[in-house]
């Protein structure tokens, strides 16, 4: 009992120093629950069947991300409970010289692990459970999900989660303290105090070297994922995060051996007000905060990018929404019999199949709706179309399907469709061809070919390209631009007979105005096309699908962010109070030699301030080459981060870690004009 | 000679009604320009208190302390701050330097508090070191230097702002007696040839018997004073003995 009593005392005792950790931790179980309890909240009753699919893709993706938060705060606790345990053993040496054994110790910190895990758990829970409230509302919007009936709800399956992998933190943390305890001496545990620390200068040649070569490192890494030296693929993108993990670890190294030089030789800077103790203070450790600087660094830069990333593919997403979906309803039908396809259902076109099924086009569709087929040549291949850059090409790409058929369309016909769409349409000579392709990587190799002026043969007879690129335009409404090509040639191309028809593509407008009226439609057309493989396309259904995958990317976004931009921003609190309080001594003799209260304050937020921006203005130089390279690898869901992503990301991280940053301040501050 | 420090019957309680101590009695006496005046008393007899009054690390319950004219105990704030910067300077017992800081920069660090211009410190930090015979030892760190490297290195501190009286509390206590001897023999230097004030407050003899005046304390008040004149210091640390002895021996054993 008296062992409890002095566990509740200590546990009291640093919750006072230490409130910015206790808080992270109840973050930490709140923001847990928060995404782990998203499958049971009211939203999942009030959305249509296909948005249940994405959302529990959705939970599926969070499940997994919890693993890797788990860990990610996992070594949070095991961190910051060494470091307190470090900071503790004088106070575990006095008890050992009173007699105390090391199964006692062990115990005292054994409550306190417990009573602290309780405590931040209940408290987490509480918080989360209210969070989700928020959360499911938040839910509903981006589902645009109809909330009318609201209900509190809590799920049992993410609180017991939470508590289960919590549990195994703070067990872990257990395991950590009574390794700690039994190694141990009792004569280090009394000197711990009053430990001579010597302040080694680095070498600053050897310093200067390794900040040329970091830099050097840095400057490989930033024009390789810029494209400048190569193509990156998967290996290479390894190999560069570890090239840049070192880089930055050097660069610190190195700057902690400069900085203080360079700032010494300006005279005028480092004799004025309290500087020169200041950067004394910050080189004095420095040295031993190298690592953790690094982790840190990498940490925010993962979340810069991770934010702004996962917020720009869902303003993309939706903001080109419109321009992806300007129709009601697209249709395409193959047409050339296959074991799925009958002979006889292959030849009709999609408005003769349909009506054939019960389904009346004209009296479901508004007039004007258009039809169009496309043409294929047994002789004309992706390959064939590739001219003299073949072999290269297709050296570099070995994963695409060469022998595919290219698809061929009547330019008037074309034209017809684009009207409908609302997109440019084109004209052509009677010897030009023009091919349409949206597909970056695939419209590099398109254009490759156009530039050499590659003639298409059709009929005995030779067309040349009337672009030197490919251009925009699509035949069937997607999601994102992927049209790998199309060719569009004069009508009197398709005239010899020797191109055969390939799809047929139908697109209009539903004569229904509801949202509930359409969506019956969509259910005949549904019934209707159930025998034949005929892929439909609604605008409703690109709509549900792109929110989606664009809520996916924000929610999971979210959740890794907060945890990772929490946990560096506790773990730089912690160091900042602990040394607060290690140097109270040091600002009572400032305040002996008569430096006033002002003084002190602005010496310690400069040291604070850079602590904090040293980290994230490196990670920021990092996310600015980072985010280019992750938008192009997002081109395909027309991603690329704008301005909007940006600016949420930057008050995202300005809020959290800037509160962070004065939360530290403001506790240092206390300890350190504590009398 | 003018009067620099003029403290004028404080006296100082601890403690609450029904349980107060008088840390100080009724003290007053007066410092000239150029004295080195020591105090001397056992442990609890309040010359610490009276050095932290004086200092304004504390505060008097009544009466007045007036340096250089001006009456710091109504000083509040950063006045008090800025009193404490210009006109005091501080040694004491446990050196008070910053480990994290050379010599050099420990030294310059009290000119920078009270803002001097960058480019007229470096020349000053120079000066005093090399009074002080600390010039070869400027770039180390505190914990590559001796006790007395480091007490002269804080006393250069102290007096490198030219502050109108420099205030020592225990200043040998954690030196050897080669050390001191060395340390002492630089504040008789400062105080002779640099005409510095400074009022010591130590339990040693030997250290009391280079100040030219030292006053005598104990429970709280001033017991008795004495002046060295034209003795040598060997005859004045004698006169030192026997006051001690006469307070009762129980000073620590004294040389």
């Amino acid at each position: 009992m008296m062992l409890f009593k002095l566990s509740l005392r200590n546990l009291k005792k640093s919750f006072r120093d230490y409130t910015i950790y206790f808080l992270t931790l109840v973050l930490g179980v709140a923001i847990f629950y928060v995404f782990n309890a998203l499958d049971s909240q009211g939203v999942m009753q009030a959305v249509s069947a296909s948005t249940r699919e994405i959302i529990q893709l959705m939970l599926t993706m969070l499940a997994g991300v919890s693993v890797f938060v788990s860990v990610i705060l996992g070594f949070l606790i095991v961190y910051a409970n060494n470091f307190l345990i470090r900071k503790r053993k004088k106070e575990f040496g006095v008890y050992m010289t009173l007699g105390m054994g090391r199964g006692s110790i062990s115990r005292i910190l054994l409550g306190e692990t417990v009573l602290i895990g309780l405590i931040s758990l209940a408290v987490g829970l509480v918080i989360g459970v209210f969070a989700s409230q928020l959360m499911s509302v938040l839910v509903a919007r981006m589902f645009e999900a109809d909330m009318t009936v609201y209900t509190f709800v809590f799920s049992p399956r993410a609180a017991g989660k939470t508590v289960i992998y919590f549990g195994i933190m703070y067990l872990l943390v257990i395991f950590f303290n009574a390794a700690a305890i039994s190694r141990y001496k009792l004569l280090d545990l009394l000197t711990a105090g009053r430990k001579n620390e010597q302040v080694r200068m680095k070498n600053p040649v050897v310093s200067g070297i390794l900040f040329v070569i970091s830099l050097g490192l840095l400057g490989y890494c930033y024009l390789s994922v810029l494209g400048r030296l190569g193509t990156v693929d998967r290996n290479r993108t390894l190999a560069l995060i570890a090239l840049g993990s070192i880089a930055t670890f050097l660069f610190f190294w190195s700057l902690s051996g400069l900085m203080l030089r360079v700032i010494r030789a300006r005279r005028g800077f480092y004799l004025k007000d309290l500087n020169l103790f200041v950067f004394r203070q910050m080189n004095s450790r420095i040295n031993t905060t190298v690592c953790s600087m690094t982790v840190i660094c990498l940490m925010l830069f993962m979340t810069i990018g991770v934010l702004s990333c996962g917020v720009s593919v869902n303003q993309s997403l939706t903001a080109e929404f419109e321009e992806m979906a300007p129709r009601d309803v697209c249709m395409r039908k193959s047409m050339e019999a296959d074991d799925k396809l009958s002979y006889e259902a292959a030849g009709k076109g999609i408005a003769e199949y349909l009506s054939g099924e019960g389904f009346d086009l004209d009296e479901e569709l508004k007039e004007g709706y258009v039809e169009i087929t496309s043409y294929t040549s047994q002789g004309l291949t992706w390959e064939d179309t590739l001219g003299e850059s073949r072999e290269q090409v297709m050296e570099r790409f070995p994963m695409l399907d060469w022998s595919s058929r290219e698809e061929l369309v009547p330019l008037s016909e074309y034209n017809r469709m684009a009207e409908l769409y609302g997109i440019p349409t084109y004209e052509l000579s009677e010897d030009e061809y023009l091919l349409l392709c949206t597909f970056d990587s695939m419209k590099a190799i398109r254009d490759m070919a156009l530039r050499a002026g590659a003639p298409l043969t059709i009929g005995g007879k030779q067309y040349v390209p009337r672009y030197e690129e490919s251009r925009d335009g699509y035949l069937s409404m997607s999601s994102s631009r992927t049209v790998m090509g199309i060719y569009i040639l004069p009508d009197s191309a398709f005239e010899s007979g020797e191109l055969k028809p390939y799809c047929n593509y139908l697109a209009g407008d539903y004569r229904a105005d509801s949202k509930d009226e359409r969506m019956i439609t969509e259910e005949r057309i549904a019934a209707a096309t159930k025998r034949t493989p005929v892929y439909v396309i609604s605008k409703i259904s690109l709509r549900e699908s792109s929110v989606g995958i664009g809520a996916i990317m924000t929610f999971i976004a979210l959740y890794l962010g907060v945890i990772f931009l929490i946990s560096s921003a506790a773990v730089l609190a912690l160091k900042e109070l602990s040394e607060a309080s290690d140097n109270r001594e040091r600002y009572r003799i400032l305040r002996e030699l008569g430096a006033d209260q002002g003084m002190i304050r602005r010496a310690l937020f400069k040291q604070i301030g850079i602590f904090f921006l040293m980290p994230l203005s490196l990670a920021f130089v990092h996310s600015i080459f980072g985010v280019q390279f992750v938008n192009r690898m997002l081109i395909a869901l027309n991603g690329g981060s704008q301005l909007g992503a940006i600016l949420f990301t930057a008050v995202f991280i300005l809020l959290i870690y800037g509160g962070y940053f004065l939360a530290t301040y403001a506790g240092s501050r206390r300890i350190v004009e504590e009398e | 000679m003018s009067i620099i420090l003029s403290v004028d019957s404080i006296e100082k309680y601890y403690g609450s009604r029904g349980n107060v101590t008088k840390a100080i009695d009724n003290i007053s006496f007066q410092v000239q320009a150029g004295e080195f005046v020591g105090i001397m008393g056992a442990s609890g007899s309040g010359k610490t208190t009276l050095l932290n009054c004086i200092s304004t690390i504390d505060r008097v319950t009544s009466g007045t302390i007036t340096v250089g004219g001006k009456d710091i105990t109504k000083l509040r704030g950063n006045a008090l701050n800025k009193f404490r910067r210009d006109e005091l300077g501080f040694v004491f017992q446990d050196f008070h330097l910053l480990d994290t800081l050379t010599v050099y920069e420990n030294i310059a660090l009290a000119l920078s508090i009270s803002h001097t211009a960058p480019g007229k410190i470096d020349k000053r930090v120079r000066e005093t070191a090399a009074r002080l015979g600390i010039s070869g030892i400027l770039n180390k760190y505190p914990y590559q230097i001796s006790g007395g490297e480091k007490q002269r290195t804080a006393s250069a501190r102290a007096m490198i702002g030219d502050p109108k009286l420099i205030l020592a509390d225990e200043p040998t206590g954690a030196l050897d007696s080669k050390a001191s001897r060395m340390l002492l023999q630089c504040f008789d230097e400062m105080n002779r040839r640099l005409g510095a004030t400074i009022l010591m407050v130590t339990h040693d003899a030997f250290t009391a018997s280079y100040a030219s005046r030292i006053l005598f304390i104990k429970d709280g008040g001033i017991f008795s004073e004495i002046r060295r004149g034209d003795l040598d210091r060997k005859s004045f640390f004698n006169q030192v003995i026997d006051v001690v002895t006469l307070l009762g021996g129980d000073l620590n054993d004294a040389v």
